[in-house]
């Protein structure tokens, strides 16, 4: 199990647990999170999962592929630290990963 | 724009996998189809969202893509000659004596007797940016596609984005417009890379630049845009002198003109019987991803499912005096006969 926070844009947290080998997508999905709308459903092709990933995470969450840098042309207020959340995935190691919820998705 | 109106059974709204495999249900039973997609080509989501992901539960193969699925069934439903309609968005749905009547926005008219609804998540249109006040330059300051050049001619045109769209509008009109910026967040892009070099060599002229980073703010008034603060690659922001702009991110589903057509609504859903898949106007059908029922899962093996029912009666309707005899294909020689197989 994972716990992962989610921090909405004004400051509200929520932490959540998740399986590994699920997506953080997923998890925010599957507790209601607001914000991620995931309108394809996790097939990196609608960028309305984008969120930021804490600076203290970027490491272990990696970068983004080439793919899901494209679609990430899609979306909204992109920074360095802009991830697509279908396409992390949850391991042991993102153990308090902390994630934070753009102002608005497209 | 007087064409002549289009006569048929069926019209099915919605070329996606469910709109597709509705023509062969209604195939079966004798019902020719007629398909309109906003869309240039059929897939839907599909085709449109995830052309090269597989897609695991559709019965009897174990993994297909998206593009694969849209081509078997664009072969399986051959036999009934369905016509297809694309690039248009069906506007307007009217009752008549016997039937109905639907208008899309390129003028086609169509008089059917059956509709079918099989709209998936709504139409597919342009993402419009989140930016404060935006709306009130729609139409007038920022577009979303290039329908008249004139709106351009003279101006200060920005263009932001980096696919196709982007690329070849910067490359059209380049030499119409006053100056023009073409502003993308990264350096690399998703168009053609012809486009890109040709766009650079522009760059290079002098005719035309290129910026990195994203719009935050939109200035003017009265509908007519001044300039546009943007968020440079570097974090710092500046202002571009704007007149125009065109933004292109994509397309996102909407449920569109459908909301207007007189049909009861649940959420953006149309709210089906579970027996024949009909709205709360008869005649008018809704299938796959549009509906909403108890128990309802938006999968591609439902609205196949619905199809089936929906047709059964779409029969009654288009053959009133007819009796329907379920038949199976394996074994019915007219069923057989219909599919060219006998």
């Amino acid at each position: 199990m994972a716990r992962i926070t989610f921090i909405q844009n004004d400051g509200t947290e929520r932490v959540v647990e998740a399986e590994p080998g699920m997506t953080v997508m997923e998890a925010a999905v599957k507790n209601n999170i607001p914000g991620i709308a995931a309108e394809c459903g996790g097939a990196c092709a609608c960028a309305t999962c984008h969120v930021y990933v804490d600076d203290a995470w970027r490491e272990k969450t990696g970068s983004p592929e080439q793919m899901e840098e494209d679609m990430l042309d899609f979306a909204f207020d992109v920074r360095p630290s802009s991830r697509l959340s279908c396409q992390i995935k949850v391991t042991d190691a993102l153990d308090g990963l902390v994630v934070r919820i753009p102002e608005k998705q497209f | 724009m007087s064409q002549d109106v289009i006569k048929t059974d069926a019209v099915i709204v919605g070329a996606g996998p469910v709109g597709l495999f509705a023509v062969f249900e209604l195939g079966l039973v004798d019902i020719k189809c007629h398909l309109i997609d906003i869309l240039d080509r059929a897939g839907g989501q599909c085709t449109e969202l995830y052309p090269e992901k597989p897609i695991y539960d559709i019965p009897g193969l174990t993994v297909v893509t998206g593009q694969e699925l849209t081509d078997r069934l664009m072969e399986q439903i051959k036999p009934f000659g369905p016509e297809f309609h694309f690039n248009q968005r069906v506007e307007t749905l009217e009752r008549l004596d016997s039937g109905f009547r639907l208008t899309t926005d390129a003028g086609t008219q169509f008089e059917c007797k059956i509709v079918v609804i099989a709209a998936g998540g709504g139409s597919f249109t342009p993402k419009r940016p989140p930016l404060a006040g935006i709306e009130q330059y729609e139409g007038t300051s920022v577009f979303y596609s290039v329908r008249k050049m004139e709106h351009f001619k003279g101006r200060d045109v920005l263009i932001v984005g980096g696919g196709d769209s982007a690329l070849d509008w910067t490359l059209n009109l380049a030499p119409v417009a006053k100056s023009l910026t073409l502003l993308h967040r990264r350096g690399e892009f998703r168009a053609a890379p012809a486009s890109v070099q040709k766009m650079f060599d522009l760059v290079e002229k002098g005719d035309i630049s290129f910026k990195l980073g994203q719009v935050t703010e939109l200035h003017g008034e009265g509908g007519k845009l001044r300039s546009v603060t943007v968020k440079g690659a570097d974090g710092a922001t500046f202002e571009l002198p704007t007149e125009v702009m065109l933004p292109f991110f994509g397309l996102t589903m909407k449920l569109g003109p459908v909301a207007d057509w007189g049909l009861n609504l649940h959420e953006n859903l149309i709210p089906v019987d579970t027996e024949k898949f009909e709205t709360s106007e008869k005649g008018i059908f809704a299938i796959g991803d549009i509906n909403t029922y108890p128990g309802k899962l938006k999968l591609i093996l439902s609205g196949f499912h619905e199809a089936a029912l929906m047709a059964q009666q779409a029969h009654k309707y288009v053959y009133p005096d007819k009796k329907l005899i379920f038949q199976y294909t394996t074994s019915s020689t007219s069923l057989q006969k219909k599919l060219g197989v006998k």
